[in-house]
């Protein structure tokens, strides 16, 4: 495989079976520093697979992801993650947000982005207990970190509801700002505008290229809004039945005879 | 329409009536006497009608209940009766002075309650308090943690037992060394703390990828297990005659009287229940606690938050393990004799239904529930035949019509207010 010289994640040979079932047959992709790419296919191609894998929600049966935080070409300073437990993995910097939204749905806004700020707080069961100033200090920041991100992501007038009685499109973007909150610098965003209307699709297309320019934070999105990924993406991997069929750019993608042969049939 | 409604409804109370009547029929009415080798059936045909009209009333008044209740919502809630009176509630207790007093009145009727009433009334306190420091160490793992546990008596056990084999133990040197046994308790108290925290973490680390049904089930076995081991070891705990004499705590070294004892251990326990209810509520308004609420709504999301469950499940046992052990120490020093039949199933049913009733998760439920579950049986003694029943029934009518139980929880929620000079201030509100 070409690796391109910056990649911060790499995998190669990913592999992984359920039962009978091969959902991912061998793939080997990479995603560079501070680009948008996406990845697309058909239903059951096996898209969210590859993202739980990535994530440590399974154990890839066969091959191997590695990251590298600054982008480096060299093989050595790669470190593997896979079967890592979701929570280190998200501590190593990759974030992600879920097809069917995951929020804490009977937490506040500002909760669920504090949630998300954890890692990056000290305070243990001690702490707690005796609330010592350098404590205090630490929640009153972590409140206004939380409130920070919101901000970004245009949900700052939400702040003190309930998730679950947010909108749609503003629980997706909720998704988005949690993720954010835990200083990723890779992102995954699994289906980010599914159910969005036009409108909103077009907002969260101008958020999610305002993450990458301002906060410097790589994506790689999955998505079926073709307009979206058309806008977006740098890079497009296509997906079926599990094999990676195709890769390039939008144009090159849209081109492509075996990606509309996937699409489309014959 | 609406007479249509309540004539088919008495129609149904009618059925339900006469169906009572049958089922019932062999037990209420018909006597069988036995004289002389002889079964003489005698007809009470007097309990009839009785029977009749208590179940089609009952019946009438269970449906409208039902009917009350799945209307209940429909209503606006600032219109409701129970609303208007927690905002009168709510005003009153704003009120500073009113709400100082009403708390100086409590701690005064808490500090004095010994004294006003008897060493009976202060022993059967005792008993409830202690069940308070169970129902909030319970209320961490199942209210707060969502993970349920129907084993909690077990490190109720251990607790006790600590104290006990202590006793039992290093007591006799003790006692050749001149020093007084009463100080024992105030080791035992820590250690057994300490002993049932490892017994937590023991316990949780098998059962850390389960959930629900499987976790309440492999808690229970472990709940018989430890209790079966404390029953069938008997050279080294006793066995089922369990341990006595156990010392009760130190007093400057003089010899208690038992009333005088029951004052001092009742003062131990309030100061023990005030400490529980203080880390209680300062974990759960901690990062931690923030943790165990986002795992108790999500697991997976909150582990893609990078959130530790491990580590996170790991706390929530042993912190509740902590508080059942202490609990079970000052049980030890109170009734100075133990054995296993005080740590049965039932123990951790009971400690559970108190939460539920009271409203999972809140602390103040925990408290009332816990309470009411051990003050009313005491008090209500004529009835205790029929204990099983009334909690039975309760149950089922806090689960049908206060499903987040008599107290329910309002958690402290964290709020952002922004200021004019965009400084910004955090607070709690609700």
């Amino acid at each position: 495989m070409n690796i391109d010289g910056n990649a911060i994640l790499v995998i190669e040979n990913l592999s992984m079976v359920f039962g009978g079932l091969r959902a991912i047959d061998s793939v080997s992709m990479y995603i560079k520093k501070g680009e948008i790419a996406a990845l697309i296919g058909p239903n059951g191609a096996g898209k969210t697979t590859i993202f739980n894998c990535i994530t440590g929600v399974y154990t890839p049966t066969e091959g191997t992801i590695s990251i590298a935080r600054n982008g480096t070409a060299s093989g050595e300073s790669l470190r593997k993650i896979q079967g890592l437990k979701p929570n280190v993995i998200n501590h190593l910097g990759l974030a992600r947000t879920f097809q069917n939204i995951r929020l804490f749905s009977n937490m506040s806004v500002l909760e669920n982005v504090m949630i998300g700020r954890h890692n990056s707080l000290k305070a243990g069961i001690f702490n707690a207990i005796v609330r010592d100033p350098r404590t205090r200090e630490e929640e009153q920041r972590v409140i206004e970190e939380s409130y920070e991100i919101l901000k970004k992501l245009n949900l700052h007038m939400f702040v003190n509801e309930m998730a679950c009685n947010l909108p749609y499109g503003a629980q997706r973007r909720l998704e988005i700002a949690r993720a954010l909150a835990t200083d990723p610098f890779l992102l995954l965003l699994d289906e980010p505008v599914a159910g969005m209307n036009p409108q909103e699709t077009k907002e969260l297309e101008e958020t999610i290229n305002i993450i990458r320019d301002q906060e410097q934070v790589t994506i790689l999105l999955i998505e079926h809004d073709m307009s979206l990924v058309m806008n977006v993406s740098e890079r497009i991997y296509v997906l079926d039945y599990g094999r990676l069929i195709a890769e390039g750019s939008p144009q090159e993608i849209k081109s492509n005879p075996e990606v509309i042969k996937a699409y489309l049939g014959e | 329409m609406k007479i249509r409604t309540l004539f088919s409804e008495l129609a149904k109370a009618l059925g339900n009536a006469i169906w009572f009547l049958v089922l019932l029929f062999p037990l209420m009415v018909m006597k069988v006497n036995v004289i002389g080798g002889k079964a003489l059936v005698t007809f009470r045909w007097n309990f009839v009608p009785v029977l009749f009209i208590t179940a089609f009333v009952l019946s009438f008044i269970w449906k409208r209940a039902l009917i009350w209740n799945e209307h209940r919502q429909d209503k606006i809630p600032s219109q409701t009766f129970s609303y208007k009176i927690k905002v009168t509630l709510q005003l009153y207790f704003k009120n500073k002075a009113i709400k100082i007093g009403s708390t100086l009145l409590l701690i005064a009727f808490v500090g004095v309650f010994p004294f006003l009433f008897g060493m009976y009334h202060t022993n059967v306190m005792i008993t409830a308090f202690i069940y308070v420091i169970l129902a909030l160490g319970l209320n961490i793992v199942v209210g707060l943690g969502g993970l349920l546990n129907l084993g909690y008596a077990a490190f109720f056990a251990v607790g006790a037992y600590t104290y006990g084999l202590l006793w039992k133990y290093v007591g006799p040197s003790f006692v050749s060394a001149g020093v007084d046994t009463g100080w024992l308790f105030w080791i035992a108290l820590p250690l057994a703390g300490i002993i049932a925290t490892i017994f937590g973490i023991l316990l949780s680390l098998p059962v850390l990828r389960l959930r629900g049904d499987y976790l309440a089930i492999i808690t229970l076995a472990f709940g018989e297990i430890v209790r079966m081991v404390l029953q069938n070891s008997g050279q080294i705990t006793g066995g089922a005659t369990g341990i006595s004499l156990i010392p009760r705590p130190w007093f400057f070294g003089m010899k208690l009287a038992p009333k005088q004892a029951a004052v001092y251990i009742y003062y131990i326990v309030v100061v023990l229940v005030i400490f529980t209810i203080y880390v209680v509520r300062r974990i759960e308004d901690s990062r931690v606690g923030r943790a165990l609420e986002a795992m108790r709504e999500d697991e997976i999301a909150c582990q893609a938050m990078g959130i530790d469950l491990v580590r996170n499940k790991l706390i929530t046992f042993a912190l509740g393990a902590f508080f059942a052990g202490i609990a079970g120490v000052v049980l030890a020093a109170q009734t100075t004799y133990i054995n296993p039949d005080s740590f049965t199933l039932w123990e951790s049913i009971i400690i559970l239904m108190a939460i539920v009733i009271g409203g999972t998760g809140s602390i103040p439920g925990a408290i009332g529930g816990a309470m009411l579950l051990k003050l009313l049986p005491e008090y209500f003694r004529p009835l205790a035949q029929y204990r099983m029943l009334i909690y039975g029934v309760a149950m089922i009518l806090v689960i049908i019509f206060k499903s987040d139980g008599l107290l329910p929880r309002h958690r402290k929620q964290y709020t952002f207010e922004e200021k004019s000079d965009s400084n910004a201030s955090a607070g709690a509100a609700k």
